[in-house]
């Protein structure tokens, strides 16, 4: 018989926090309970607005919304071919189906084929050329979901194709000089000679290369628009975005309307990620041309795996480098070309690749630079925003190579990355020009170091090495700082409006979307804390482009930066009025008037705040409010790649510690440390809700989530979750330490808070560098390990491989 | 045997009370139901193929007299909505993330609606917002029917989850947003809430009204055409249905049939549904002295079927753990995953080494084969028109050896295996007396390593037999390269399994498990299980 598992075997080396410890370890909720009790209503850790509602089922998303008699139900046919010439469509088939009402192809759109966000090179429907494996080339539309799913699934015996070998790879796009958008230089020089002068002249030089995957949204809701017909030709379109006016213009060029003709409405979605910033317009536009065309109600819900091949994800990258460096490291000359797989066609490819150049410098202080980046064009989906935003995939690069670095001089990567911090006085200018005032990484770090007790564990993860013949731990700490604001200017700008009613409750819009991120709960706490009351008089209604109009896209993490300041403008200017109302009916100064707790504290007497609404309803005050608001200081020049594009920077680190298995590359994160700076944070459990979940969401693209294209024919073939496999609950760590750094916005932003939603996902950075540790110890830390991300048990076996054979 | 043409409706319960369901196709599923023809939109649909766990539901059934782990006469299971069909309900009850506030009474919120009591939240909902485990909230519903079930199975017991535990029970439900970690605590934190239990008596009287003992006959027109939905209630009749209906679809838990119907849209055209075939359910000790088995009905659950040999073979706990989640573990049968014969089906590589064989019936003849003598070739086996997969038999003997199974895939919960193995093997002194090498993932079927077990049978167990028996393992397998693993990578990793079981068995110095699986740090409360408490 087998001999029974010793009960010892069941114990994990660290034991699990309860509950209670990591809510104790991450909210002091004494604290926020007497600040709540003095009126604050920011700074406490409020649950999601909508968790009542999640929790029961009870949450509309767009699918769930009461369908109209008549609603009639789109699935799109996809080309099954990834490059190529459409030279015929034989529809009669498919359009004789049972339940299909009709079939629609390119000609049908009445104004533009195309949807794409900046250049305008992204069509609907194909009308010719053939771009990529799982392009939508026709729609159809039926009386139910399934019959039209069903009629679309026969694409593939409907389409005459010409086909051509696809160009697959950004190294192949490369080689052909073809990309969606112009090549992009970043250079700064402190030195004659520029980069390549300073990498001669350094004592070290380091030259190689790095494969960096992408990464899948997987937004638990899928692509979905529900269009209906209105009169005199307009739309109106509930449609999961994070960018309701660019649909609404999108839809009004397909259909050829004005812009006050088309009606965009999104109350949640059910995860953006960036997947529904600018690639939500394919479906808004097929569902809108379809309801005018038939003048029905039209729903167009994506299937799962029609969602993974139609639409775009974080770009994979490519990169080729060399640095020149000295004794303790200091990178002294670096240049660098990236290469991302932007897809079809341009998308947000451009910004994206600006912001991976504005980001190579991470925390680094880099007086020689030379960056190239080149957006490549291949046959495949068009890759678009994914939370990070190209800002991880720069920053990645420089970690790589200070990882190296360190291996290649024997010392520790922490030291290493340090004496490259920026300064504090000096070296403190980033290569795009900008000035970093608000430097805050290297207490930050000390402080996660010491708490982390990094280098204690680095000597126990060496002993214990020494003793494991199979298993091999590994540890590594990763710094960030991230620049928050739209790389280009005038985006940079959010509106909202404030109504109060005559019983005192408040009803907010804004511009921004609610994705999960809390942004709703984030803005009503900012009207609540202005107006002093408490939190449920304020309920945030659907964004919706007949409130607030031009909005800019829910991204770049300035959701509740932009919306909390317009947002609390216009609360500002009804308090305003509502003190000058209440001084002038109950006596005193109008500035001495004081909101707090549903009260109103007025010339030494307490109202209830609804009393004083009351009142200046009486007294015709308007009790309602735009407010607007424009990140100011910001200069951007996209030519020269210069200025200030961002208003503030967001700071932190982790610490991770793994262990390897070198028989199968197998490995499992056992303990991650972290310290994010959300300035002054308007809800610290929200905040840390965000850290969290980019931390082990950031965790799957460097490791499980592996995107596979067949290499002849261009068919992704991880297209569902049954072949991605991003993160589950068992590969959450077991010790999980997460706290907000102290300290506040040194610029003025909304309660001093910093922007939280895409910084964090640079902390699993040091989950990668923690498995190269383990790997560089099966090769006894002699041979840099070639590792790519994602860092797959099987890339994981083959860098064990090699530096055992290079040991 | 009644075939009437004439249809029955399916009947369950529903949000209490028993509803007729007729005139729906019988692939329809119990998702679409909801959501389509029910307006119950709180089970979300996420992947249609039963990999993201928000349309995650529970099912009851009425349990047996003193069944473990039944709660209050109920058995209750998760499942995965999306790819259940409607007809499979037929008896049971359906809870939905709609049921649970309904359980709990009225309150009054101080803070909100002071004149009107609004519903409570149910401590599992509760839960869940104060350990803001929710954020966009789509996944959220899936969540909170696995909790539930966890926590309506722990009540029962008067047992609270470790945070292992939890997290094994939450594998079949992804979140993109949290990170988990707030839902692992509100997993902790239901329990310290004033509790609320399910009132199962009028479920129990519900299904006890709905209990039959015929064949549940339910059709309904696709087009010109009617499709029927035969569910027998004895052995005997499936054997006789399937005999006169060689073409029908066969269906158990439905795990991969109800793919086929979401992805691929295929035609199934009859079906026979198993489900309600108790005696093919049947796990239990058979015969004695060297004849002794433990026979697993083809209907079992993977979840039972997989419990009954871990109680048996500790050291099988990962590869149960890992297969699928607990939602896909309870609607699928071991049966089905061997018939079905994927290459990467995880069951066989772990009954080839267990020397099992399967039992076919057809009518009234029983056959029984090894199993490796059942595959023929990618997808084909040697079922003959109107034959099924009976049971399963693994004799006790084997059980002795010592056993492994390495499960190697990407992500460690739900995951495809790019290989998985199932090792048996036992020593006489220094000596290879017997030795089972079987591998998924590594060629067309499931099969066993012949030269490399060739290479180590009576040989000395050591280092140099264990190379020897790696060169040979290049012989028997020519792997594939795909989206999971690549060729070289799984030949290779299949030579290192043979190593790892090396280091864990070999007579001199064996590694305790700590020292050679990275997995071994999880605390997996399987000691239960091990020890059937």
């Amino acid at each position: 018989m087998n001999k029974p598992l010793d009960p010892s075997l069941f114990q994990s080396a660290e034991a699990f926090a309860d509950y209670l410890t990591n809510t104790a370890a991450r909210i002091d909720a004494k604290a926020e309970a007497r600040a709540h009790d003095d009126g604050a209503r920011v700074g406490i850790s409020r649950p999601h607005e909508s968790a009542q509602l999640h929790v029961a089922g009870e949450a509309t998303y767009i699918d769930d919304i009461p369908e109209l008699a008549g609603t009639l139900h789109c699935a799109l046919g996809l080309s099954p071919v990834a490059n190529g010439r459409l030279t015929g469509v034989r529809l009669d088939a498919i359009r004789a189906m049972p339940g299909v009402v009709a079939v629609l192809t390119a000609a049908d759109i009445p104004g533009s084929n195309d949807c794409g966000s900046i250049v305008h090179d992204d069509p609907i429907l194909c009308s010719g050329d053939i771009r990529y494996l799982g392009q939508p080339v026709f729609a159809v539309i039926a009386e139910t979901r399934d019959a039209a799913r069903r009629a679309a699934a026969r694409a593939k015996d409907a389409l005459d194709i010409e086909a051509q070998p696809p160009v697959l790879t950004p190294q192949d796009a490369h080689a052909r000089g073809q990309y969606v958008v112009p090549p992009m230089h970043l250079v700064r020089s402190t030195n004659e000679g520029g980069a390549q002068a300073a990498i001669a002249r350094a004592p070290h030089r380091l030259k190689a290369e790095l494969d960096v995957g992408g990464q899948e949204q997987f937004y638990l809701e899928g692509q979905i628009s529900y269009a209906i017909p209105k009169e005199g030709g307009a739309m109106h379109v509930y449609c999961s975005t994070q960018h309701p006016s660019e649909m609404q213009h999108l839809v009004a060029h397909a259909l050829h309307l004005q812009a006050n003709e088309v009606h965009v409405e999104c109350r949640r979605m059910g995860g953006g990620f960036g997947g529904k910033e600018s690639q939500s317009a394919l479906f808004a536009c097929v569902a809108s041309v379809a309801a005018s065309k038939l003048q029905r109600p039209v729903k167009l819900r994506l299937d799962r795996d029609d969602d993974f091949m139609i639409t775009g994800r974080r770009h994979c990258f490519w990169y080729e480098y060399e640095v020149g460096y000295d004794d303790e490291g200091r990178i002294l000359g670096a240049e660098i070309s990236m290469v991302s797989r932007a897809g079809h066609s341009a998308d947000l490819s451009g910004p994206v690749m600006t912001r991976a150049l504005c980001h190579f410098d991470n925390a680094y202080w880099l007086p020689d630079v030379a960056m190239h980046g080149y957006s490549g064009k291949t046959n495949t989906q068009s890759n678009t925003a994914f939370r990070g935003f190209g800002g991880p995939q720069g920053a990645i690069a420089i970690e790589n190579i200070l990882d190296s670095v360190a291996r290649e001089l024997g010392r520790d990567p922490l030291d290493v990355r340090r004496v490259n911090f920026y300064g504090k006085g000096e070296n403190n200018v980033t290569p795009y020009g900008q000035l970093v005032s608000d430097n805050i990484i290297h207490e930050l770090v000390a402080e996660l170091e010491t708490t982390s007790s990094y280098r204690t564990r680095r000597e126990e993860i060496a002993a214990f090495n020494a003793k494991s013949p199979v298993l091999k731990r590994g540890i590594a700490l990763a710094p960030l700082k991230f620049g928050i604001s739209f790389n280009v200017k005038h985006f940079n700008q959010a509106g909202a409006l404030v109504h109060v009613y005559t019983d005192g409750s408040i009803l907010v819009n804004h511009g921004g979307t609610e994705m999960g991120q809390g942004l709703n709960t984030k803005v009503a706490q900012v009207v609540a804390h202005e107006l002093g009351v408490s939190f449920e008089s304020v309920r945030v209604t659907a964004t919706d482009t007949q409130k607030v109009a031009n909005t800019s896209a829910t991204a770049a993490s300035t959701g509740a930066d932009l919306n909390g300041k317009a947002a609390q403008d216009a609360a500002r200017q009804i308090r305003e009025r509502l003190a000058a109302c209440a001084a002038a009916r109950h006596g005193g100064e109008a500035s001495q008037v004081r909101f707090a707790n549903d009260k109103v504290e007025v010339n030494g007497r307490t109202l209830p705040f609804g009393t004083v609404v009351g009142e200046a309803y009486l007294d015709r005050v308007q009790l309602w409010s735009d407010g607007f608001y424009a990140t100011p200081g910001l200069s951007w020049d996209k030519d020269k790649m210069f200025g200030r594009p961002f208003f503030y920077f967001a700071y932190g680190a982790a610490v991770s510690e793994v262990v390897v298995d070198t028989l199968t590359g197998e490995w499992k994160l056992l303990r991650a440390d972290i310290l994010h700076d959300a300035g002054k944070s308007l809800n610290p459990a929200v905040d840390i809700g965000q850290v969290e979940g980019a931390f082990i969401q950031g965790m799957g693209w460097l490791t499980t989530e592996e995107l596979v294209w067949h290499p002849k024919t261009g068919l992704l073939t991880t297209h569902a979750p049954s072949t991605y496999k991003i993160p589950t609950a068992n590969d959450c760590p077991p010790v999980f330490n997460v706290r907000l750094f102290e300290g506040q916005n040194f610029e003025d932003s909304i309660h001093r808070s910093k922007a939280v939603g895409e910084p964090p996902l640079l902390l699993p950075f040091s989950v990668f560098f923690a498995i190269r540790d383990a790997v560089s110890a099966a090769g006894e830390h002699k041979v840099d390990p070639p590792l790519r991300a994602p860092a797959t048990s099987e890339a994981i076996l083959n860098a064990i491989t090699a530096v055992q054979a290079g040991a | 045997m009644r075939m009437t043409p004439s249809t029955q409706p399916i009947r369950f319960f529903h949000r209490g009370r028993i509803v007729d369901v007729s005139g729906v196709h019988p692939t329809r599923s119990v998702l679409d139901w909801l959501r389509e023809d029910v307006r119950c939109t709180g089970t979300k649909e996420g992947c249609n193929e039963g990999d993201c766990g928000a349309c995650t539901v529970v099912v009851g059934e009425l349990a047996e007299p003193g069944e473990k782990g039944a709660v209050g006469g109920l058995r209750l299971s998760t499942v995965n909505a999306c790819i259940q069909f409607l007809p499979t309900l037929h008896g049971k009850a359906l809870f939905t993330v709609e049921d649970l506030k309904a359980q709990c009474g009225h309150g009054h919120d101080a803070t909100r609606h002071e004149k009107h009591p609004v519903q409570r939240l149910h401590p599992v909902q509760q839960a869940m917002v104060d350990c803001h485990g929710s954020q966009c909230g789509f996944c959220t519903p899936g969540f909170v029917m696995s909790l539930w079930s966890t926590y309506e199975h722990h009540q029962e017991g008067g047992t609270q989850p470790t945070r292992q535990q939890l997290a094994d029970d939450l594998s079949g439900n992804l979140c993109r947003c949290t990170g988990y970690r707030p839902i692992l605590d509100a997993g902790q934190r239901m329990f310290d809430l004033p509790g609320v239990r399910l009132d199962t008596a009028p479920v129990v009287e519900a299904l006890a009204s709905l209990k039959h003992d015929a064949t549940f006959d339910y059709a309904a027109p696709l087009g010109q055409r009617l499709d029927h939905f035969h569910a027998p209630t004895t052995l005997a009749e499936l054997a006789a249905l399937r005999e006169a209906k060689p073409a029908a679809q066969l269906l158990a838990g439905s795990t991969d049939v109800g793919l086929w119907v979401n992805k691929q849209f295929r035609d199934l055209g009859d079906i026979i549904s198993v489900g309600d075939v108790a005696e093919l359910k049947l796990i239990e000790e058979r015969g004695s002295g060297a004849a002794a088995e433990l026979y697993i009905g083809a209907g079992a659950s993977l979840e039972n079927a997989f419990a009954a040999l871990v109680q048996r073979a500790p050291s099988l706990t990962d590869v149960w753990l890992r297969f699928a989640s607990p939602p896909i573990r309870h609607a699928g049968t071991m049966g089905g995953n061997v018939a079905n014969g994927s290459p990467i089906g995880d069951s066989p590589p772990v009954l080839m080494a267990l020397d099992a064989e399967i039992e076919l019936r057809r009518g009234e003849r029983v056959r029984r084969m090894p199993l490796p003598e059942f595959y023929v070739d990618y997808m084909k086996n040697k079922l003959e028109p109107g034959e099924f997969v009976q049971g399963l038999a693994v004799p006790l003997s084997a059980l002795g050896r010592q056993l492994r199974a390495y499960k190697i895939s990407k992500r460690f919960d739900c995951d495809i295996s790019a290989l998985c193995a199932g090792f048996a093997i036992a020593i006489d002194g220094e000596v290879v007396k017997e030795i089972r090498l079987a591998f998924g993932g590594m060629a067309a079927t499931v099969k066993r390593a012949a030269q490399a077990e060739a290479a180590l049978a009576g040989k000395p167990w050591t280092q140099a037999s264990v190379n020897a028996a790696k060169l040979a393992l290049a012989q028997d397998f020519k792997p594939l390269t795909d989206m999971r693993a690549s060729a070289d990578y799984r030949l290779q990793v299949a030579q290192n399994l043979l190593q790892r079981l090396w280091l864990e068995t070999r007579t001199n110095d064996p590694l305790p498990v700590e020292a050679t699986s990275v997995w071994s740090v999880m605390p997996h409360a399987a000691l239960e299980a091990v020890q059937g408490a």
